[in-house]
Order: structure tokens, then C-alpha cells, then sequence
């Protein structure tokens, strides 16, 4: 748990069609931590979330999970050990729930029986009833099918939790519940998440470290208190303003006679 | 019930059975082909344009002619790898349908995989699932309604063009619509179309329960589609597999006429009395024919000397008829190990022939007579006169030149000249309907065209074996010119029409 460098990345650098996508980003993140990666569209947060599980290989650096090098791992038996939950879902639509949820743990060959009360105990987690086990995926809301999504990602208990965007297309009422729900499993589960977001203000209040990329380049990263007190340059200072603003003219127009 | 649909009917089952093995090998082959061209294609941009093209591009190329191209083309390959591959039948047929079924196959599983959900194919990365479990877990599954339906179409594609396998020398449905389009016989036409389709209507139809099943994730459906489809292909299968122990049976030959339906009907006859298994191969073109049986996939059929003379051996000379039959006795022997084994007593001469009415009032009584007006005649030919070798000789011995020349095949080559569409026809001698229809040959003064004697040729396998020789030298010389212009008459004529077998045993009652 107290393991200060539990997923490392050390110059991981990555170029598409000429331009630098990543340039040279080092990390440390301890276990148990809860790390929001923000900053604009195209500033390689995505990218550098999946060099961790392998869905993009960079072409410099290293990434040590656990003090193992990820490349020594075949892709997808170090991919069932990592959660991953983007917004696009993607749940298979020709699965119900308990399959899709179950999918993992029938991937490396679990028998039925376990598989079955691991869907059950996994519903319960994410505030599911037990009668979504049989149901397809198109038939959910959007905020029942991230949830089934999250079910799936953390079907092979993994200890690191990779997340795009996970609550990107919801509504703002489900997006604020969901985020809440999943602060609490990651604290119950003592998980280590790494969540890209493009909005400061669910980073703020989900996360405990913010890390803000901005054209492949850790430009902050520091504790969001750190970060609302000033800490940065200016174009991370102008990305921490929004929600500060946006919240002092909220407060303004409720404190108007 | 109809004599010639109950002929068409009793014709029926070895003609479907050979028609559903083929197209159903076809499309397997296609489909075994085709979906790992497609999956291998779908990712890779520089592949899938020139693929797809060049599936495309066979689907261009007439069905016809690409059954008929596999011939050489086999032949050849046999010829250079010194490989023994059967150039007739089965084989090109399969290759040819193959390929044709290719293109929807091709087509449809590049696009099932390309429209699936980038997010469903990123999260099955994302599980931990490997390059086979993501694509028979998800990308198969979920394309499945869509290759499918590409499979659907293939089917029907190949149902129906393995009717034109017939050409070739492969047994399928086709044999009905060929051979009664030859004698007129229409309602063995409509016999062997209507199969054919059936049997489109019920494959698409099994092939459609398997879609619906797969797309409604029902078992079931999907196991009773496959199921039947599975017992059909076996229930074609399980008879030619029990005749496939009793040897290699006879092949018999013939070209694409009635007076070859006749004759091979009798040769089959003879041979099956003498306690030979047979098998016909029908509707051969006349080049097909005897490359077919040098290379033993025929063991009998009927040839005329002057074709073998001009075709086969290149001569452009015109000896005396029994000069010219020995010569080819030896020749063919020599080359080829095929025996000529006699003539059956007539001649089936190209003449040229017209409405004797006509023929008067011009003043025409030979050739020469003709070539002086043939600028403002017109000339029905069959298929095969105006490239033969035997239309130049006389073309050029008579300086012969018509103001058109049209193809038919022989049926409609009579009509156009009872219609007065053509005045000059491309006639045969032993044809029943030049009497019949009352019209004079031209007599041939300077002997540009060379003899016909219908002879009866065997493979070298066939020419090895004395007990088949005897069973059919009884029709050596047997056959006068009047008796078989009668028999081909029979099945040619448009009323009280003979089956081309009925009419095989009306020639033999009268040999016996």
C-alpha cells in the first residue's frame, strides 16, 4: 500500500504523423493514490493513459508497474490486471450484463459457479439489483451502462484503475453521483486510479493529486488545494480560474437580494 | 404425365445431387477463402481496394466463359508440373464457382468488421482479450448477420451459375435446360430451371434461418438452419459415396446436339447391357471434346473425321473418306493412345443448304451457283461454322461472301430459315429436318468441305479393354444415313417429340 512507486513512467515519449504527442513525461504514483490527469483536447492525456496498459506503445521510455517493466507482460494478461473504464463503454451488445461483467474472469478460465457469485458480489458494489444480471446492454440508461461498465473493470480485482473520461456523456446529475460512488469504492477497495478528465472541477473534487498536461509536457501537479491556492504557470493557473470563477459568480447571484 | 417431363423428372436426381455437391463445395471454399481474405484485409487500407477490385473484376469476367477458361487452363498446368489433375468435370467447375462466389463474401466481411463499434472493439483490448478471443468473441459474433447475408447471395449467385458446369463436362441441372434447349424440348427446359431455383429458394431460405438466428441470438433457429443444410449437403454425398467402391465407371461423351444425345444414349445403352457402369458427360464443345478424351476424362463418344482431319490434326487437304480414316486411325493412335474404333455407316457433313423454293428461283444448285449471289444473301450458321477451319477452306475455294452471317444455335438456325430471316443455312447432312423441311444441299464441286463419317472413338483406358470394344462393334457400320436423319428427326421435330433416349432405342430395335 505504502509503495511510493507503484506505477512509475520515466520519459515516456510518443510522436504521431511528426508531432509530439508525449514529450518525455516522467511519474511516480504510490499505491492508494487518486490521480486526475487534465488538460485541453490533444494534450496527450489520453495517450499517455493508454501507454499504462499498453493500448498505445510509446516510442521512448519505460513504465514499471509494481517495479515490473509493463512490456515484460504480454498485452492482454497485464490488461486483465489493470481496470479499464472509458466513455465510450463499450459494452458487448450481444452479452447480457452477467456476461459482460463476467467477461475477465471467463477469460482466464474461471469455473461458472465462481464467475456467477463474482457478477452478484459486483452488482452490489456498483448499486445494481440483482435482476440487471439478465438484461442487454442497450436496454440500460447510460448511467446504469457505466456502471455495468465499471462492474467489468473491476470484475478481476485489480489493483490500478484506468479511466478515460468515465462519466464524460452523463448527465450532470448522474455524472455527479457516479463520480461520488466511485471516490468511495476506490477508498473502500484501496484502489490506485488514474482518471483523464477535461473538466477541472470533477478533478478537483474527486481526485488527490492533479497532474495538467498541456502539449505532451507535465506543465503542474501538485494537491487540488495546492492548485486553487495559485500553484503553476499561467496557462495552468487560467485552467484551475474556470471553476473558481464559475463558483464565485454562482455564490454572487445567491447572495442578490 | 408428360413423356418428356417424366424423362426430365427420372433424369432429376443425379443432376441435383451433383448440381448441390458442387455449388455447396463452391461456396465452402469461397467461404474458407473469403473470410480470412477479408479479416486479413480489413485493417490494411493498401490491401483492400486492389481485393476487393480483383474479386470484382472475376465477378465481370461471364460465368460462362470462366468455366470454359479453367479447361486450358488445367490443361496446361497439367502439362507443365506433369500433374494429372482431371481438366473435365468436377474440378474446373469448382475452382470457377469458387472465385465467382468470392466477390459477396469478400465484400461483406470487410464491411461486418469495418462498421463495428470502435468502442466495443476498444474495450474487448481493453479486458485483456487476445487478437483470436477479440475477434471470436466480438468481432465475429457481432458481423455475423452481415457476412451472412454475403454468404446468402454467393449461394444464390452459385446455385445458379453452376447450371452453366454443364459446359464443362460437370453434371448439375443444367443438363436439362442445355440438352432441351438442343432438341426443343421445353418443358426439360422449364424442369431444369424451376430446380434450380428451388434449390436457390431453399438454400437462401436455411441460409436466412441461420441470419435471423444469429441475429436474434437464438440457438435453435441457428442449429435447425445449419442442420438441415448440413443434411442436405450429406444426403447429396451419401449415394456417390456408396457408387464411388465400385470403380471408375465409363465415361460417355457428347457434343452439344441431338444426334449426340442419341448416339451417346445408345453407346450407354450397349455398354450398360454388356454390365458397364456408366456416366454421361453432355454438351461438350467440339475442341473440348476430344482433348477430353485423350486425356481419359471421356472414354467414348462420337467424332466425324473431318473435324478430327482439320481440327485435331491441323490438315487442310481433303483426302478420299477412307484414305482419310485410316490416316486418322494411325495418327490418333500414335499421338494420343485414343482408338477409332469404326464408322458407324453415315456421314455428317457441313453442307450448305436452302428452302428448295428459294434455291430455284435463283437458279442455285451448288456452291458455285451461290458464290455468284451470295453478296445479297444472308447465312444462318451454327455456333461454331463461321471459326472452323472448314467455312475457310470454302469461303476461299468459292470466293463466298455474304451480305450477313448471323450464329444460332442449331434449333433456331432451321427457324431462321423457315422464317426467311437467313437464306443459306449452315446444315448437317444426317439432320432429319433437311428432308422435313424440304431443303436441297448444294452440291460441293471442287470438294472444299471434307468428309464427316461419324466415327466412334475411345480413350487410351477404353481402348485398352477388348470386352468394351465388342460390346459396342455391333453398331459399326450399322447406322445408314436414312436411320439416323429419322432418329434425329424424332427428337427434333415440334410435335410427337422423342426423348433423345427414346429415340436411342428405336435405332437399336432396328440394328438387333
Amino acid at each position: 500500500m505504502d509503495d511510493p512507486d507503484f506505477l512509475r513512467l520515466d520519459g515516456v515519449g510518443k510522436r504521431r504523423g511528426g508531432r509530439l504527442v508525449l514529450d518525455g513525461v516522467s511519474l511516480s504514483v504510490p499505491a492508494g493514490a487518486f490521480v486526475a490527469l487534465v488538460g485541453p483536447s490533444g494534450s496527450g492525456k489520453t495517450t499517455l493513459l493508454k501507454t499504462i496498459n499498453r493500448l498505445v506503445e510509446p516510442d521512448t521510455g519505460t513504465i514499471r508497474l509494481d517495479g515490473k517493466d509493463v512490456r515484460a507482460t504480454p498485452a492482454p494478461a497485464l490488461r486483465r490486471r489493470i481496470g479499464y473504464a472509458f466513455q465510450g463503454i463499450g459494452l458487448f451488445p450481444h452479452m447480457n450484463v452477467a456476461e459482460n461483467i463476467g467477461i475477465v474472469p471467463s477469460l482466464s478460465g474461471a469455473p461458472a459457479a465462481e464467475r456467477a457469485a463474482r457478477v452478484a458480489e459486483l452488482l452490489d458494489l456498483v448499486a445494481l439489483g440483482p435482476d440487471f444480471a439478465a438484461r442487454a446492454p442497450r436496454t440500460l440508461s447510460g448511467g446504469q451502462a457505466q456502471r455495468v461498465g465499471l462492474a467489468r473493470a473491476l470484475a478481476a480485482r485489480p489493483s490500478l484503475m484506468l479511466m478515460d473520461e468515465p462519466f464524460g456523456a452523463l448527465d450532470p446529475l448522474t455524472r455527479d453521483e457516479l463520480g461520488r460512488a466511485y471516490r468511495a469504492l476506490h477508498d473502500r477497495l484501496g484502489l490506485t486510479t488514474i482518471m483523464v478528465t477535461h473538466d477541472m472541477t470533477e478533478a478537483l473534487l474527486l481526485a488527490d493529486r492533479i497532474v495538467v498536461l498541456i502539449d505532451g509536457r507535465i506543465r503542474a501537479d501538485a494537491a487540488p488545494a495546492a492548485l486553487l491556492a495559485g500553484h503553476g504557470d499561467e496557462a495552468v493557473r487560467a485552467l484551475v480560474a474556470v471553476p473558481r470563477l464559475q463558483a464565485e459568480r454562482i455564490a454572487a447571484l445567491g447572495a442578490r437580494p | 404425365m408428360n413423356p418428356s417431363f417424366a424423362s426430365a423428372v427420372a433424369d432429376l436426381p443425379p443432376l441435383l445431387r451433383g448440381h448441390v455437391l458442387l455449388s455447396g463445395a463452391a461456396i465452402l471454399i469461397a467461404v474458407a477463402m473469403g473470410l480470412p481474405l477479408a479479416l486479413w484485409a480489413a485493417g490494411r487500407a493498401r490491401v483492400r481496394m486492389p481485393l476487393v477490385g480483383l474479386a470484382g473484376l472475376i465477378q465481370t469476367v461471364p460465368a460462362l466463359a470462366l468455366l470454359a477458361l479453367f479447361y486450358p487452363a488445367l490443361l496446361m498446368f497439367d502439362r507443365a508440373t506433369g500433374a494429372s489433375l482431371p481438366a473435365l468435370g468436377f474440378l474446373p467447375a469448382l475452382i470457377a464457382l469458387s472465385l465467382y462466389a468470392l466477390l459477396p463474401i469478400l465484400r461483406n466481411g470487410i464491411a461486418a468488421l469495418q462498421g463495428l463499434d470502435p468502442a466495443v472493439i476498444e474495450a474487448a483490448d481493453g479486458v485483456g482479450m487476445t487478437r483470436r478471443q477479440r475477434l471470436f468473441l466480438v468481432e465475429l459474433p457481432l458481423g455475423a448477420p452481415v457476412i451472412l447475408a454475403g454468404i446468402r447471395t454467393a449461394a444464390v449467385w452459385t446455385i445458379g451459375a453452376a447450371t452453366l458446369a454443364t459446359t464443362v463436362g460437370q453434371p448439375s441441372l443444367g443438363n436439362l435446360i442445355f440438352s432441351g434447349l438442343q432438341t426443343e424440348d421445353w418443358v426439360r427446359v422449364l424442369t431444369g430451371c424451376a430446380a434450380s431455383v428451388a434449390l436457390a429458394l431453399v438454400a437462401d431460405g436455411l441460409l436466412a434461418l441461420v441470419e435471423t438466428g444469429v441475429a436474434r441470438r437464438s440457438k435453435p433457429l441457428i442449429w435447425t438452419g445449419a442442420g438441415l443444410i448440413v443434411l442436405g449437403l450429406a444426403a447429396a454425398l451419401l449415394p456417390s459415396a456408396g457408387a464411388s467402391e465400385q470403380g471408375r465407371p465409363i465415361v460417355v461423351g457428347a457434343k452439344n446436339f441431338s444426334e449426340q444425345y442419341i448416339l451417346a444414349s445408345a453407346i450407354s445403352d450397349r455398354l450398360g447391357a454388356a454390365g458397364y457402369r456408366t456416366e454421361r458427360r453432355d454438351d461438350l464443345g467440339s475442341a473440348v471434346a476430344y482433348r477430353a478424351l485423350a486425356a481419359g476424362d471421356i472414354d467414348v463418344y462420337v467424332d466425324y473425321t473431318g473435324t478430327l482431319w482439320t481440327n485435331v490434326l491441323g490438315r487442310r487437304d481433303t483426302p478420299p473418306a477412307d484414305a482419310m480414316r485410316v490416316e486418322l486411325t494411325r495418327r490418333l493412335a500414335a499421338r494420343d493412345g485414343v482408338r477409332l474404333l469404326g464408322a458407324l455407316g453415315f456421314e455428317n457433313a457441313y453442307a450448305l443448304a436452302m428452302r428448295r423454293d428459294r434455291a430455284k428461283a435463283l437458279g442455285i444448285a451448288s456452291i458455285a451457283d451461290l458464290a455468284r449471289v451470295a453478296p445479297r444473301l444472308t447465312l444462318a450458321s451454327d455456333i461454331e461454322f463461321l471459326n472452323r477451319p472448314e467455312w475457310r477452306a470454302v469461303a476461299s475455294a468459292y470466293g463466298l461472301r455474304f451480305a450477313a452471317a448471323r450464329s444460332y444455335n442449331p434449333t433456331f438456325m432451321y427457324r431462321a430459315l423457315t422464317d426467311g430471316s437467313a437464306d443459306v443455312v449452315s446444315a448437317f447432312s444426317s439432320d432429319g429436318r433437311v428432308a422435313a423441311l424440304d431443303l436441297v444441299t448444294l452440291a460441293d464441286p471442287k470438294h472444299a468441305l471434307p468428309n464427316y463419317d461419324a466415327v466412334i472413338l475411345l480413350s487410351p483406358r477404353a481402348a485398352k479393354d477388348a470386352r468394351l470394344a465388342a460390346a459396342l462393334q455391333p453398331l459399326i457400320g450399322r447406322i445408314p444415313i436414312a436411320r439416323m436423319r429419322e432418329a434425329n428427326f424424332m427428337v427434333d421435330r415440334d410435335t410427337g417429340k422423342k426423348t433423345p433416349a427414346e429415340a436411342a432405342a428405336w435405332l437399336l430395335s432396328n440394328i438387333r
